[in-house]
């Protein structure tokens, strides 16, 4: 925040923070503290530099190096050893790695299936979780507090329960006796129960259903923050609310659709859960193939090289959305 | 004006709906008495009773909320530290990648994160001997990776919010940033870092995917149990544990809810 945005009321205080600690620098300013070694040490290292260290090194040890080693393992080969892969460097470094299983993954129908499918899968998730999701975030946001938190409260409470467990609920409600067909069948609407569990929209709908907040949460914050003397003067000025909604609101609001779209978009790529749970047999989704080559298989190096063509097709969204995100004024 | 006064709330209502059926028919079945799950005979609650003399699914749950306990605990303070660097620090070489790896495990595959940790520990077993193995110390060490992604979004939206003046002025009067992190931040930013420490909890607490990976023998979690047990086919116990689960965290939300709107009321 610039001291351009700031209130009077906070100019002044900040102003007055000023005169005093100009007045007061040199008396109030405590001597150092803590022994000769202390002192020392904090000379080496400061405590600034260890703040951001701790972090850094963190992330780096389990999140980057973890990367490096799953494109390392890529270009092994599968071995009956512990662990099952084959060195990359023998005794004195050579190297051994080659791109054979990347090679196999272009050879094998199976593997650009399955993303091209999981790609696909995830691109009709995300516009339906938008077809619903945006009513949702509008009303929402055009409504008054307190109803207002109150329903932003629904939107985010199914988020904090099990997501196993709001996967599980629709086995209960898509099954052939489940909820749905049963209720179907005693209205009288059809005779036969239709098969909706193990099939393509059942994932659909898994996606939909536990992806909704983020969907909901990025567009609401953008639509709140709308300015609405935008809409009445498109209204004013005789545009019918199609047209004021396409042409005002719907532009205004890209970057809240493009945040929401990439936040489900993104974690259905990988989805495991979902389909093992409501797809089919046949429903083919990359993490479900690279869960299936890590355990079924025990072929690691296979896996960690789906893994990293998986990496590669999800970094162009993850781009997409940090530009997306508003930009912090520097 | 007409038209849309009609369809939104009907578009929003519908939208609810759908959120929470699934939820509501998965609690009202897990009082039917009938194995079948999906068919209503009468009101009972012995499936709860069955829930709580499952050892097998007790143990786990034990053994999800310790790893859930400690990894918010660490995830918190790692969070918090990120937070703090990339909203107070100003401008450092390492700031941008900082920032990429805080809010890269946000959005990152689940598969992809579970394999490459588990396939850095077993490197680092190999060379370093530790971890000896995989159990709660990976599974904790995991978790507390994805959940600090967490934890520090939601620390630095608190930081953004606060007025820096009050950091400045403590500054200004000659405290050492310590003691103005200890004295004045960590105290405006507590509300963030307890909601940063349940969202790691209740991550943590749900995870399948990612523990999966990088479990051991005797350390399978709770969503590992459900899991296997959901594969089969719907079962009665799992209604009844949901129903508990979900009981919980909606008692827990509501109360938050309300301290929320009560402070902001004064």
């Amino acid at each position: 925040m610039g001291s351009g945005n700031l209130g009077p009321v906070e100019q002044c205080r900040r102003r007055g923070a000023n005169v005093m600690s100009e007045a007061a620098h040199i008396p109030m300013r405590r001597a150092p503290g803590g022994n000769l070694i202390t002192r020392m040490l904090s000379r080496v290292i400061s405590g600034r530099a260890l703040v951001i260290a701790v972090p850094l090194v963190w992330l780096l040890i389990f999140f980057v190096i973890p990367f490096v080693v799953v494109l390392q393992i890529s270009l092994t080969d599968a071995a009956i050893a512990r662990p099952p892969y084959t060195p990359l460097f023998g005794d004195n470094w050579e190297f051994y790695g080659d791109l054979e299983n990347y090679a196999f993954l272009l050879s094998d129908a199976l593997y650009i299936n399955a993303y091209l499918s999981s790609l696909k899968i995830a691109l009709i998730s995300t516009l339906l979780a938008l077809l619903i999701g945006y009513p949702m975030a509008y009303y929402i946001a055009r409504t008054e507090e307190p109803k207002r938190s109150l329903l932003l409260m629904l939107i985010i409470l199914p988020f904090w329960t099990s997501f196993l467990l709001r996967v599980y609920a629709w086995i209960g409600f898509l099954s052939l006796n489940g909820v749905i067909n049963n209720t179907l069948i005693s209205i009288g609407i059809i005779s036969e129960p239709i098969v909706m569990l193990q099939t393509d929209f059942a994932v659909y709908i898994g996606i939909v259903y536990t992806y909704l907040p983020f969907m909901i949460l990025p567009l609401y914050a953008n639509l709140v923050k709308m300015d609405v003397s935008l809409i009445e003067a498109s209204q004013d000025l005789g545009a019918s609310p199609m047209s004021t909604f396409f042409r005002i609101t719907l532009p205004l609001s890209l970057p809240g659709v493009i945040a929401g779209s990439m936040l489900v978009f993104i974690p259905a790529i990988g989805e495991y859960v979902i389909p093992a749970l409501l797809g089919g047999p046949d429903t083919l989704m990359i993490g479900k193939v690279l869960w299936t080559e890590f355990f079924n298989n025990r072929d690691w190096p296979v896996a960690s090289a789906v893994a990293t063509v998986m990496l590669v097709v999800v970094v162009l969204p993850i781009i997409l959305l940090r530009n997306a995100q508003p930009k912090e004024p520097s | 004006m007409n038209r849309r006064g009609f369809f939104l709330p009907t578009a929003a209502l519908l939208g609810f709906v759908f959120l929470y059926a699934p939820i509501m028919s998965l609690i009202i079945f897990s009082f039917n008495e009938n194995k079948l799950v999906t068919v209503w005979s009468r009101f009972s609650t012995k499936w709860y009773g069955e829930l709580f003399s499952d050892d097998q699914i007790m143990g786990a749950a034990w053994i999800s909320l310790q790893i859930a306990f400690t990894s918010a605990i660490i995830a918190t303070v790692l969070g918090t530290l990120a937070g703090l660097v990339l909203t107070r620090f100003g401008r450092f070489r390492l700031r941008t990648p900082l920032m990429g790896m805080t809010t890269a495990p946000l959005v990152m595959p689940e598969v992809i994160t579970g394999l490459s940790l588990l396939l850095l520990f077993v490197g680092m077993e190999a060379f370093l001997g530790w971890p000896a193995g995989r159990g709660m110390t990976t599974i904790i060490i995991a978790h507390s990776t994805f959940c600090m992604a967490y934890v520090a979004v939601v620390v630095q939206s608190r930081l953004g919010d606060m007025d820096d003046s009050l950091e400045e002025a403590a500054l200004d009067l000659g405290a050492r940033p310590v003691r103005v992190f200890f004295d004045i931040t960590l105290p405006v930013i507590a509300p963030a870092l307890i909601s940063g420490w349940l969202l790691s909890f209740t991550l943590s607490l749900d995870d399948l995917v990612i523990a999966s990976f990088v479990s051991g023998p005797g350390s399978s979690t709770l969503p590992m149990v459900i899991f296997s047990k959901v594969k089969l086919g719907v079962s009665p116990d799992i209604n009844a544990l949901a129903s508990l689960i979900i009981l919980i965290v909606g008692v827990g939300i509501a109360i938050a809810f309300w301290q929320l709107r009560r402070g902001m009321k004064k």
